[in-house]
């Protein structure tokens, strides 16, 4: 809301500069979101008038003028503008006048005349942004005024960024009424005294919604200029507004809603038939608009309409055809109170909003509506000349204003400091709400202009708002200690990271919604979760993988020259699913995935050039989740190389995948070489065990090494898991150390070399023990693998 | 016994000629060997007659201890010179790069997360989380934000669509973490409820959250940090509290100023805009808007099954995304969101 700062000193005397009035708005909850003033500053320049034009013997363009500016004889001025006329009255910079832009007028000569001042255009004092010519001013400006005052530049343009529960600070009254609770000044509102009828026509009005429109004041005026010109003043606090002036009756009808808060609406009369009635819309009713849009009126709009027609959307917009012209002579003048439940929503449905529709949905006040009419209908006649019939009122149960009670224990409580029924009362009389005291409580009857004040806590907070916000402590809270549980088989989040981060992976954020085709290519997902109302069509569906985005990422840093990249997120992923918990017919899991790409080390003197592969990304994993055993296995994925695939297994439970980009997306979507990509369950990877103690032995173990060749196509995992059946109790760890396939060993097969650990924890091993277990060892690899002892 | 002293200093300047530790065993042998001088002249001894063979013997060892320091001396000045040109030898460039491995980073908005959380956390603050998709109750009706409010309107907030291609009615994307408190109160009513007097609820809870916006300031989804303190006897004073501590512990400044002022939410009141200004660096003096905050509404209490008259509460929000924005001086939201390592890596 915008509006003149002279404008709202009319209304109300606070003694405060502009910046004291803006802090203390913006501290009382009306936030001052521009503060500016309507001019630039600048001095000396007078209303003039042109006394006479002769052209400059030495300049097609120029004139010289003499010109009167109030001070004694006329002075001599060249000017170049084209509409300068004999008569004008029009802006003079007398000599030694500063403007805009630093700009000093001095006497001079232009082409051998002497110029004592200029001539002004609104775009040389500051005040347009472009002018065609000098600033023509009324003839009835009074010659050697400063223009400053004529045009009342010591203003400023105050901007409110109001929260929705404060519509009643829509209207210059209304902050002046603000100003006066919380600046403890005295409001001075304006008198409105009813206009008589001087002529007796009236229309009828009905109220057939009266829930939705329980207040209808109209009334008929006749004889009116509608191409009268608006005053200056009025045009003034209008533009201060924000508002255009269009013609003098809508301009009436702006600034009335302005000043008051009520907003109005004129009919053209002769366009109306019968009564007027403020009732919901028919079955497939259509209305012309004044935005000139027609729309099919939904059943739950409330429409103004005569006995024929709809004529308007009630508090929203009116319609094109009974609409008023500069034709118009004949009025049919609304004032009426729209419940914002009948209000709200409407016009956003249609993709439109207006200044009547955004007061009206958040409560415009009641009692004002008979001000409104008569203020409107006083300026109409004085501007436009005509004559008014008698107000016709139509009322039916107007909102109920139930007292709320406020306990003053209560809100000191609430507050957090205390305050006694005698400041209570104090700050409530200071912003008019009319109470009746029990005790130490409150009994207060919201004023009609409230529609914020329906519990306790509304009352709570006019209170610590009108006491000040600073001025309430800030003490180091008090709570009861208890810890906190920390389960130690959880490890937090950032833990996780951490390790990512130790191990040379950097994390991004990447948007949840993400392009149809990544869902597609990387989770052959049919069953998408898609956004009724996407901003863009590349994030239009829910992702359940995050590869994409990691996918994405690798190609934004490719374009920018980096060669190697190592990136995780962590976040949700998302599924349809038939039950799902907490939210039903979803699975939203917590996944922590990674990318990893160019050199297995980072480029350097020492390093090598070796590409990242399968493994370095698997050691990644097993370090990630470690001391855990994990156990891999084959795995077809649509995102994945099918022969460079794993899912990853922890006790038995798959918890993620990882592998090479499938080759055909590393063409797809232009990748020099394949990235390693792999994704977790993030709440499964959180999850370790807590230690418990196994003896340590005291004996030394014995050691032996062991090399066996098996067919090439023979899985590691197997074999291990193979030899775990039928191990020898005193083998404590068997760790594979060499993978060798090339000469001596024959073809398609590969030698696998073991490092066997064997120990006791009671007593020293025998020679012939441990040559029986290693025996026992080899024996189960020839019987169910084929092994052969490597020579 | 003249030609003793003629043989230590023969044997000390052969000494001194030699460089290479073999040659220095051979030349030793000269004089210490089995048929070295000294060792002749104390094979000698014995034909000497008693009398002389103390004072012979004696002298004799004098000249042996001779040559033998002078041996040993030479054997030392060897082998440090042998150690020299091997450290020489061995020399690195230590101004070469270490061969360590790449080290990654934490995204800047999870840093300032685990920095708000740890804050949080030393004064007794629980971590919470919920669902993304979340039900139009969570988000809306038990925030008090009821049927034809704007908020719910399609214009601000992500709706899904359900299988058939309609608007799906119940579910959307939760535009702010207050879904979260709405959850956890509940969760806490139903475990606690039964009690005399229930345990505080402190939680604070961090997610991302979704709106119908983009541009330099807005982003379509963004990172949220809500809090919420229900107990009894929590008022506004103990909010103002809480923020004021939290707001110079993370961004470290004592100077920093933190001003409340009125302001409205549906699911609040009283309710208050959060500002900070800075006493110094580029933004110094300007008040910024921070977060939202304010004293629980009843309504949100009851709806969670908590009786306002015993117990209060307050709950803030802060732009995780903008506090971190502040603390490392970051000008573009939009960066957070792009990946690039270039910018990611500087939060290292």
């Amino acid at each position: 809301m915008k509006f003149s700062e002279s404008w709202l000193r009319t209304l109300v005397d606070a003694q405060l500069s502009s910046e004291e009035l803006s802090h203390l708005l913006t501290m009382a909850g009306l936030e001052v979101e521009g503060l500016e003033p309507v001019a630039p500053q600048f001095s000396d320049v007078v209303v003039a008038q042109v006394l006479e034009v002769v052209k400059h013997p030495d300049a097609d363009r120029l004139n010289v003028c003499k010109v009167d500016t109030g001070r004694g004889e006329p002075t001599t001025i060249v000017c170049g503008a084209p509409n300068v006329a004999v008569g004008l009255r029009v802006p003079c910079a007398l000599p030694g006048a500063e403007l805009p832009g630093n700009f000093v007028i001095k006497i001079a000569k232009v082409r051998g005349i002497e110029s004592s001042g200029m001539l002004c255009s609104a775009k040389e004092l500051g005040i347009a942004e472009e002018a065609s010519g000098l600033l023509v001013l009324p003839t009835d400006a009074p010659v050697g005024q400063s223009i400053r005052e004529y045009l009342d530049l010591e203003d400023n343009q105050f901007e409110l960024k109001l929260t929705p529960n404060r519509a009643d600070c829509l209207s210059l009254t209304g902050v002046a009424r603000e100003v006066a609770a919380i600046a403890g000044a005295q409001a001075k509102l304006i008198e409105v005294p009813e206009v008589a009828a001087s002529i007796a026509d009236q229309r009828a009005v009905v109220l057939d919604a009266s829930a939705a429109c329980p207040l209808y004041f109209g009334r008929v005026l006749k004889g009116v200029n509608a191409k009268a010109a608006t005053p200056e003043w009025m045009k003034r606090r209008l533009e201060r507004s924000g508002i255009r002036s269009i013609s003098a009756l809508v301009d009436v009808t702006n600034y009335v809603m302005l000043e008051l808060g009520q907003p109005l609406h004129a009919f053209d009369n002769t366009k109306l038939e019968g009564a007027v009635h403020a009732r919901m819309a028919k079955p497939e009713e259509k209305l012309l608009l004044l935005n000139e849009q027609t729309i099919n009126i939904d059943a739950d709009i409330l429409v103004i309409a005569d006995d024929a027609k709809p004529l308007a959307m009630a508090g929203i917009m009116g319609g094109e055809e009974s609409g008023i012209t500069l034709e118009t002579s004949e009025l049919f003048l609304e004032s009426a109170f729209f419940a914002p439940k009948a209000i709200a929503g409407r016009a956003r449905r249609y993709g439109f909003g207006s200044d009547a529709s955004h007061r009206f949905e958040r409560g415009v006040d009641f009692g004002g509506a008979r001000r409104a009419i008569e203020r409107a209908t006083q300026l109409i006649i004085d501007i436009c000349g005509g004559a008014a019939g008698p107000v016709v009122e139509a009322k039916a149960e107007m909102p109920a204003r139930q007292p709320v009670r406020l306990r003053s224990a209560r809100a000191s409580a609430v507050i957090g400091m205390v305050f006694s029924p005698e400041q209570i009362a104090g700050l409530f009389n200071g912003l008019g709400l009319s109470f009746v005291r029990e005790g130490d409580d409150f009994l207060v009857t919201p004023p009609t202009w409230r529609f914020d004040i329906e519990i306790e806590e509304d009352l709570i907070e006019e209170i610590a708002r009108l006491h000040g916000y600073d001025n309430i402590p800030a003490p180091a809270p008090r709570g009861n200690l208890k810890m906190m549980v920390q389960p130690e088989a959880q490890r937090p989040a950032a833990r996780v990271r951490q390790l990512l981060v130790d191990r040379g992976y950097q994390e991004v954020v990447n948007f949840a919604f993400v392009e149809e085709a990544w869902e597609a290519d990387f989770a052959a997902n049919a069953d998408l979760i898609r956004l009724a109302n996407p901003i863009a069509s590349q994030m239009a569906v829910m992702r359940s993988t995050l590869f994409g985005g990691l996918i994405s990422n690798l190609v934004t840093n490719l374009k920018r020259k980096q060669s190697r990249v190592r990136l995780f997120e962590t976040g949700r992923a998302f599924q349809r699913v038939s039950l799902g918990v907490p939210v039903a017919g979803f699975l939203q899991p917590w996944k922590l995935a990674g990318l990893a790409y160019g050199g297995a080390l980072p480029e350097g003197w020492g390093s090598g050039a070796r590409k990242v592969d399968f493994f370095d990304v698997k050691g990644d994993i097993e370090a990630l989740l470690a001391p855990a055993q994990l156990r891999f296995e084959r795995l077809q994925h649509p995102a994945l190389h099918p022969g460079r695939a794993a899912k990853v297994l922890l006790d038995g439970r798959e918890i993620g995948c990882l592998g090479e980009l499938h080759p055909e997306w590393v063409q797809k979507y232009d990748l020099p070489q394949a990235p390693v990509v792999f994704e977790l369950d993030f709440d499964l990877v959180k999850a370790v065990h807590v230690p418990s103690y196994l003896e340590v032995s005291k004996f030394p173990p014995v050691i032996r090494d062991l090399a066996i060749v098996v067919d090439q196509g023979l899985v590691l995992q197997a074999l291990l898991d193979g030899l775990k059946e039928q191990l020898p109790a005193l083998v404590r760890d068997i760790q594979l150390f060499d993978v060798y396939v090339g000469k001596g060993v024959p073809e398609n097969k590969k030698s696998l070399a073991f490092r066997i650990v064997m120990q006791d924890t009671q007593r020293t091993l025998l020679d012939s023990e441990v040559d029986a277990a290693m025996q026992q060892l080899v024996s189960c690899l020839e019987r169910a693998f084929g092994a052969q002892l490597r020579a | 016994m003249d030609n003793l002293d003629q043989i230590v200093s023969e044997a000390q300047s052969a000494f001194a000629a030699i460089s290479d530790p073999d040659a220095l065993e051979q030349v030793k042998a000269r004089f210490l060997g089995k048929s070295g001088q000294i060792t002749e002249l104390l094979k000698g001894l014995g034909k000497l007659p008693p009398e002389e063979k103390k004072t012979a013997g004696a002298t004799i060892n004098v000249a042996k201890t001779a040559v033998e320091a002078a041996l040993n001396e030479r054997r030392e000045a060897i082998r440090k010179a042998a150690l020299e040109a091997r450290l020489a030898e061995e020399a690195l460039d230590v101004t070469l790069p270490g061969r360590a491995e790449a080290r990654g980073g934490l995204h800047p908005v999870t840093r300032t997360l685990e920095r708000i959380e740890s804050l949080f956390r030393s004064i007794g603050f629980e971590v919470a989380d919920g669902p993304e998709i979340e039900e139009d109750f969570f988000n809306f009706t038990a925030m008090n934000t009821p049927e034809d409010h704007p908020a719910r309107s399609m214009h601000d907030t992500f709706y899904l669509q359900s299988p058939d291609g309609t608007v799906a009615d119940k579910v959307l994307l939760r535009t702010h973490t207050s879904p979260i408190q709405a959850r956890y109160m509940k969760a806490h009513v139903e475990r606690y409820g039964q009690l005399e007097k229930m345990p505080e609820i402190r939680i604070i809870a961090p997610g991302r959250v979704y709106r119908v916006d983009s541009d330099a300031t807005h982003s379509p989804m963004f990172n949220q940090v809500e809090g919420l303190w229900v107990g009894e006897g929590v008022s506004f004073a103990d909010l103002k509290g809480v923020i004021a501590d939290f707001l110079k512990s993370f961004f470290e400044s004592g100077d920093l100023k933190v001003r409340f002022r009125p302001s409205f939410f549906p699911f609040t009141e009283p309710s208050a805009e959060i500002d900070v200004a800075f006493m110094s660096g580029p933004l110094e003096g300007r008040w910024l808007e921070i977060a939202g905050c304010g004293m629980v509404h009843p309504d949100v209490l009851r709806i969670a099954g908590i009786d306002p008259e015993k117990y209060t509460g307050f709950a803030f929000g802060f732009g995780q995304d903008r506090l971190t924005m502040l603390r490392y001086g970051v000008n573009d939201l939009r960066l957070f969101f792009e990946g690039d390592l270039r910018f990611l890596r500087q939060f290292a």
